[in-house]
């Protein structure tokens, strides 16, 4: 098998998929640089990563036929909502006590 | 032909709509950017054939993180104007890196090449045909990986009440029903027997004012509007 899945012309194979995939994981990790202060749009960059590493799990898990790739894009999913979950509640509270959500300015444990 | 011209359609609104999140001002138009790129990778999934995880992917980030997202930015109040000064001079390093990596994940991806053996090295193979996307996801996951599933659902735990500690305040000054306090009160309601038909006194009870008494309505019909 060749890396690109042996496509013919206008066949979508397994590197179309991680192209894309590649695209999602550099425009999120871009997105954590660009917004450095805003706590928001980073947690969704690092949704934007989750879900690039999703679409490898998926696109090789029907390359090869196998469905525990599947299963592992569910389990980084659970994680992701998880984290998603967690990420926002401290945000509030970090925004209820400061009434800021610059990083920059998070240096609280720093002592 | 038809497949391969959706794949293209749903990625460039993909990796548009990714673009869009991570540059838009107004965060309320990110988690709205955010909710198109989940649908469009949803619309992936399913034209490479996991229906189940296209759907759980729709109903677990749009469905509940995406809403997560709008919620908070659309509940607290930020000076979003502020939080985006950097932004110009945060841009040039941001694409740097970002170019940097991109150019290795091209160079990976030019590189390498699946093992003679990955046919058999795999661990679940996907009965094509036999059984749905759904049905046969199910059997890995409740006989392989029951282990996994339970840890799982134990993080999701975990993650709601940690949620629920850390935003749950307890309120100063708000007054709160106490069951025991009411049980408890003695002195406080004085009893008598009264004789039949009296009352307590006969201006004790606030009765509603009678029912045929003309509300006083003000009419605008100097302004002439029609409300």
């Amino acid at each position: 098998m060749t890396p690109m899945g042996g496509t013919t012309e206008m066949e979508i194979g397994l590197g179309h998929y991680l192209v894309v995939s590649a695209i999602l994981l550099v425009l999120g990790i871009f997105g954590i640089f660009m917004n450095r202060k805003n706590v928001i749009i980073i947690l969704m960059s690092v949704e934007l990563i989750l879900l690039a590493v999703n679409i490898n799990f998926v696109a090789f898990s029907a390359w090869l036929n196998d469905l525990n790739g599947q299963i592992f894009a569910m389990f980084v999913l659970t994680v992701a909502a998880a984290e998603a979950a967690i990420g926002l509640a401290i945000l509030v509270i970090y925004f209820r006590n400061r009434g800021s959500i610059e990083v920059e300015e998070i240096s609280t444990l720093k002592g | 032909m038809i497949a391969a011209l959706a794949f293209y359609a749903f990625a460039f609104v993909l990796v548009a709509s990714a673009v869009m999140v991570v540059t838009a001002r107004n965060p309320v138009h990110s988690v709205l950017f955010l909710i198109l790129a989940f649908f469009n990778a949803s619309a992936l999934f399913l034209l490479i054939g996991a229906e189940f995880l296209a759907m759980i992917l729709v109903i677990v980030y749009v469905g509940a993180v995406a809403v997560l997202f709008l919620f908070v930015v659309m509940m607290l109040d930020i000076d979003f104007a502020r939080l985006r000064e950097g932004f110009q001079r945060y841009a040039p390093v941001g694409a740097v890196i970002g170019g940097i990596l991109f150019l290795e994940l091209v160079l990976v991806l030019a590189g390498w090449r699946f093992t003679d053996m990955a046919a058999d090295l795999r661990l679940a193979p996907n009965p094509v045909g036999a059984v749905s996307n759904t049905a046969a996801l199910g059997r890995v996951l409740y006989t392989d990986y029951v282990f996994l599933f339970q840890a799982a659902g134990l993080i999701l735990l975990v993650a709601m009440i940690g949620a629920i500690v850390l935003t749950h305040r307890e309120r100063v000054g708000t007054r709160r029903q106490v069951i025991a306090d009411q049980v408890g009160r003695t002195g406080s309601v004085v009893l008598q027997n009264v004789a039949i038909g009296a009352g307590v006194s006969p201006g004790s009870i606030l009765r509603p004012p009678p029912k045929d008494a003309p509300k006083a309505v003000e009419h605008h019909d100097t302004h002439g509007g029609h409300h």
